[in-house]
């Protein structure tokens, strides 16, 4: 199945869903969705167009944006990659829905991009911090985190919670 | 009336049986697994903003550190996703020694993963150090390469870092039935071992559709019969060129797993015959400048390591930094469905389990 024939049968699938190929600076064949309709477009990606496996979810801090990237194989049939994207725009509070229920691999990924990025996934099963503990200030892997080891400023000194089992 | 509880068991960080600083809590009723949760976090070094800061040439290092057990492996997929993010072509010489050390250190990996899986199954350190016999020779060879044992820092973007040796030929080519022996030697004397089997067959069980919904590769994904290798599914470097199988297993267990591992051996073995035998002359690297700058963009790119698919995503600004260095860890998601092969075992199964699973906690927390 070609590039071309995933997103026109994305298309024809949902008509109301405004699809854009991102065509210049990427390697790859992505599809930006809109935030709200990635669940149902990954369901549809899952059950009948044989993207059976998820490989990747990350996430990159933009000036103005935060993007949720996905990238999709079908192991089925073998080949390339599909590249998802969903820009959100809200600096202060970005959420999008989670794709844990529809691929369960998503799941520490998408608590690592919560914890390191500080996207909030709705619908998460577990939504925690996975690398640092609970009560540590800020979101590391953003822009505006401050790195001490380019700054050499002190942080305020955090300690772990107690346990919570 | 007997009054029955469960008990909640925390094991870890520092456990011997957990490969590193791996923490599992774990829900028991009797002496039966009926919850498990995983912690990671304990050996988080930040690698993903460490390389934010650095050129993409000075980041090559920092993948050494990611598996540090299949150090080739990171190298190169790294270096491949560079080179797709910069155009940058490899030469055709640098392609094969890229494939050799590839393979090589595959073969380190499955021994050792099969060695420590027997330390779980406390057949204490004799099959690890029969193991290490052979990864000792390996890893002369890549002492020959770039000086190192360990962290290479050998396969960058553009190519290799130096050209083969004089001596490395010949001694790998007198290496390839020695190690051919290691695997007959580990088959004849482990496969038929009464008390592995008695706790291998059949614990442990990961079915296919779980495997694949949960996002599992490598060994562990082949052994519950799902043939996807990236190296045939979407073939990288000149993996096309060779010939060699997808081997699978159908069981899904412990034992499956083992089986699956013994096999991959003998298929990096067959790449590596040919290999030796068709390296061409020539250049080992593109010149590639020390503050590259590819153009604005961004790329994914995966390959086939030792412990399952091993993916690099790189944002590039225009600038000499990288603006988003993500590494997709192979040994973090395998672990996705440790739960579900866990449930209904005993405690010492769920060790086994997590050993043939295979993971290097330093790449679960990078």
């Amino acid at each position: 199945m070609t590039n071309e024939e995933i997103l026109s049968k994305l298309k024809d699938r949902f008509p109301q869903v405004e699809f854009q190929v991102q065509a210049e600076e990427t390697k790859d064949f992505t599809i930006v969705v809109p935030a709200a309709s990635i669940a149902d477009v990954a369901t549809h990606l899952r059950d009948h167009l044989g993207f059976d496996y998820l490989s990747d979810v990350t996430s990159v801090d933009h000036p103005d944006r935060f993007e949720v990237v996905y990238h999709l194989y079908s192991m089925k049939r073998g080949g390339g990659v599909l590249a998802l994207k969903v820009r959100l725009a809200d600096k202060e509070h970005p959420e999008v829905d989670s794709v844990t229920p529809i691929w369960p691999g998503a799941n520490f990924q998408e608590r690592e991009v919560y914890d390191l990025m500080g996207i909030s996934f709705k619908n998460h099963p577990d939504l925690r911090r996975i690398m640092m503990w609970d009560g540590f200030p800020g979101h590391p892997l953003r822009k505006d985190f401050e790195n001490r080891l380019y700054t050499f400023k002190e942080l305020e000194p955090t300690r772990p919670k107690p346990p919570n089992w | 009336m007997l009054k029955t509880e469960t008990i909640t068991v925390n094991v870890g960080p520092q456990h011997p049986s957990t490969h590193g600083v791996f923490r599992m809590i774990i829900t028991l009723d009797g002496e039966t697994l009926v919850d498990l949760k995983p912690m990671f976090g304990y050996l988080h070094r930040g690698l993903e903003k460490i390389s934010e800061g650095r050129t993409y040439l000075q980041a090559v290092p920092l993948t050494d550190r990611l598996d540090y057990l299949c150090s080739m492996n990171n190298n190169h997929a790294y270096a491949i996703a560079v080179e797709k993010l910069a155009d940058i072509q490899v030469p055709p010489r640098a392609e094969y020694i890229r494939v050799i050390v590839a393979e090589l250190n595959r073969l380190i990996n499955h021994m050792l993963g099969i060695g420590f899986m027997f330390n779980e199954l406390g057949a204490w350190y004799t099959p690890v150090v029969y193991a290490f016999r052979e990864r000792e020779r390996i890893m002369d060879l890549f002492e020959m390469l770039c000086g190192s044992r360990m962290m290479y820092n050998y396969v960058r973007p553009g190519g290799v870092s130096a050209d083969l040796p004089d001596e490395f030929l010949p001694m790998l080519k007198k290496m390839l039935p020695h190690l051919q022996n290691y695997v007959a030697e580990t088959r004849l004397y482990l496969s038929q071992n009464e008390i592995f089997r008695a706790r291998a067959v059949g614990i442990g069980f990961l079915p296919a559709d779980i495997a694949v919904a949960n996002s599992i590769t490598g060994p562990v994904l082949r052994a519950s019969g799902v043939k996807y290798d990236v190296r045939k599914a979407e073939p990288y470097s000149i993996y096309d060129q060779f010939d060699f199988e997808v081997p699978t297993q159908m069981a899904g267990d412990i034992y499956a797993r083992y089986l699956q591992r013994l096999d991959e051996m003998d298929e990096s073995l067959k790449i590596l015959r040919q290999a030796v035998e068709r390296i061409p002359d020539g250049e080992v690297a593109t010149k590639v400048p020390a503050r590259l700058r590819p153009p604005k963009g961004e790329a994914y790119a995966r390959i086939e390591a030792p412990k399952g698919e091993l993916g690099f995503y790189l944002v590039s600004d225009g600038s000499t930094n990288p603006y988003r260095w993500r590494c997709r860890p192979t040994s973090l998601i395998n672990l996705s469905a440790l739960r579900e092969m866990c449930l209904g075992h005993k405690v010492a199964d769920a060790v086994v389990i997590l050993g043939s699973v295979d993971l290097t906690l330093a790449e679960v927390d990078r």
